[in-house]
């Protein structure tokens, strides 16, 4: 469902992605994990359409996202880092202007609509602006708008970044209720939320991928099953006590 | 004939400028300053004239428009990159083309209800006298029309910067450059290192002949092409400039 081919991205002189290559199914949460500045949001955005890329081409239900975009948006729902709203509108009216924005025949819009109202629990703020929102709800805003238009892959960048506890297991419980027949991509550095939510995982560092395979065989790389130590031992290139990489 | 997307973003952004105070802020900035300047009391004003003309009005329109054009046109992109809902607008089906015009246009539209906003100056001179309503209606025209350009302009500045005051200032700049293109001093200045017909081109290069040619009663084919390669030139530099963000 969601093909990357040997993507790569430079500005100027600066590799910020070294050809990454994955693939994820319909079903399948995949985890993106790096430290900060390894080249995940540039990923994303080059597989959203939002960055071309400079080499390779992601592949979204068969289109190619640089050949054929438009169609191959119609399948993708994006979760931006930090979730960018349209702060003056409001929630129901944002909502609405996205599945038009969408394609969404008019009469099927109401519906859809409280349908992700519903799914992403904002029947409380559907009347409030959005700029007066929690950043918990703004990040359900955020989910909800990638979903209005039913989309088979769906990628998350940070979603549960800032949020407490309490928010972080509702986003979560949402991810997890609609792996079943959508293909996730998540980018996180939250490694709890790796074991918790990700069927797959890969790790890249410094624009180039450094693992793939599950969160379980990645907890068996450290003798005491501690995953931080093996993210450090394969991000950073140290050796860890008791990690095996 | 216009695609959903750029129907639906046009109105959307047209909604946005009436929710926040910068809509209305505008509008009574604009309603009250070009009234107090067709009536003030000095040289060429409206009474001092003594004859039912809106060319009073009309004279002060582009001064106007240059400080206030670029405060609307500020925000087109500059707010979308800096929020970076940006990201969320090019991950939606809609080419870059289709959204530099929604936003354009509904800018204009914006402008044209700030000018709709000035019908009690047309009403006065009906009352006051006999005027030529056909003068009139070419003096909105070429105020609508030198809105359109100087709005491509801002539309462009705003895409180069993140930061709205620098976008307002280059497009303050650049629109009192365009404008003032053909008066003396400016052309005296450029005579005096650069060839006539550079000079030439430069005159014909105001924005301000060619809406003084228009708002005079006389329309012409080569003031209304001026005004149309403007405002496609300038969207097509903001295109770009968009584009090139999406590579680096």
């Amino acid at each position: 469902m969601l093909e990357v081919n040997s993507i790569s991205k430079r500005f100027g002189d600066f590799h910020a992605v070294k050809g990454v290559s994955f693939n994820a199914n319909q079903g399948e949460v995949l985890g993106f994990l790096g430290p900060n500045g390894a080249g995940k949001s540039t990923t994303m955005k080059m597989i959203t359409g939002f960055l071309e890329a400079t080499n390779g081409d992601a592949i979204i239900c068969g289109n190619s996202i640089q050949k054929n975009t438009l169609e191959a948006k119609k399948n993708l729902g994006y979760v931006p880092e930090n979730a960018p709203l349209y702060e003056d509108m409001y929630v129901r009216e944002f909502l609405e202007f996205i599945a038009k924005m969408r394609g969404i025949e008019t009469h099927l819009i109401e519906n859809r609509v409280r349908e992700v109202i519903k799914m992403c629990a904002l029947e409380s703020v559907e009347f409030q602006k959005i700029e007066t929102l929690s950043k918990g709800y703004k990040r359900r805003v955020s989910l909800a708008q990638s979903l209005v238009h039913d989309p088979k892959v769906l990628i998350l960048d940070e979603p549960t970044d800032g949020l407490d506890p309490n928010q972080k297991h509702d986003v979560r419980e949402l991810i997890k209720k609609l792996a079943k027949e959508k293909c996730i991509l998540i980018s996180t550095h939250i490694l709890e939320e790796v074991e918790e939510v990700c069927d797959r995982c890969i790790i890249i560092g410094e624009g180039e991928k450094l693992f793939e395979g599950t969160p379980n065989e990645l907890k068996l790389k450290s003798d005491n099953g501690r995953i931080q130590d093996v993210f450090r031992a394969i991000t950073t290139g140290h050796e860890i006590q008791g990690v095996a990489v | 004939m216009m695609n959903r997307t750029i129907k639906y973003l046009f109105i959307k952004e047209f909604a946005s400028y009436f929710k926040t105070p910068l809509g209305y802020v505008f509008l009574v900035m604009f309603l009250f300053g070009i009234g107090y300047l067709t009536f003030e009391p000095g040289r060429g004003s409206f009474f001092h004239m003594r004859e039912a003309s809106m060319s009073s009005f009309f004279r002060y329109i582009p001064w106007m428009f240059i400080f206030l054009i670029p405060a609307v046109s500020m925000r087109l992109w500059s707010d979308e990159r800096k929020s970076g809902t940006i990201e969320l607008l090019f991950t939606m089906p809609v080419t870059v083309r289709d959204a530099v015009l929604a936003k354009f246009l509904a800018s204009w539209l914006f402008i044209a209800v700030a000018l709709a906003g000035t019908f009690p100056m047309v009403l006065t001179v009906v009352y006051l006298g006999n005027p030529d309503l056909g003068v009139a209606l070419l003096g909105y025209v070429a105020s609508f029309l030198m809105a359109g350009a100087l709005l491509a302009v801002g539309g462009f500045f705003s895409a180069l910067t993140k930061n709205q005051v620098i976008s307002f200032i280059l497009t303050v700049c650049v629109s009192f450059l365009l404008v003032m293109a053909g008066s003396p001093p400016i052309l005296d200045f450029i005579s005096t290192f650069s060839p006539k017909y550079l000079v030439d081109v430069f005159e014909s290069l105001s924005v301000l002949n060619h809406f003084d040619s228009i708002e005079r009663g006389v329309i012409s084919l080569s003031d209304l092409w001026f005004f149309l390669v403007m405002i496609v030139c300038w969207l097509y530099g903001n295109i770009i400039l968009l584009n090139e963000n999406k590579a680096n």
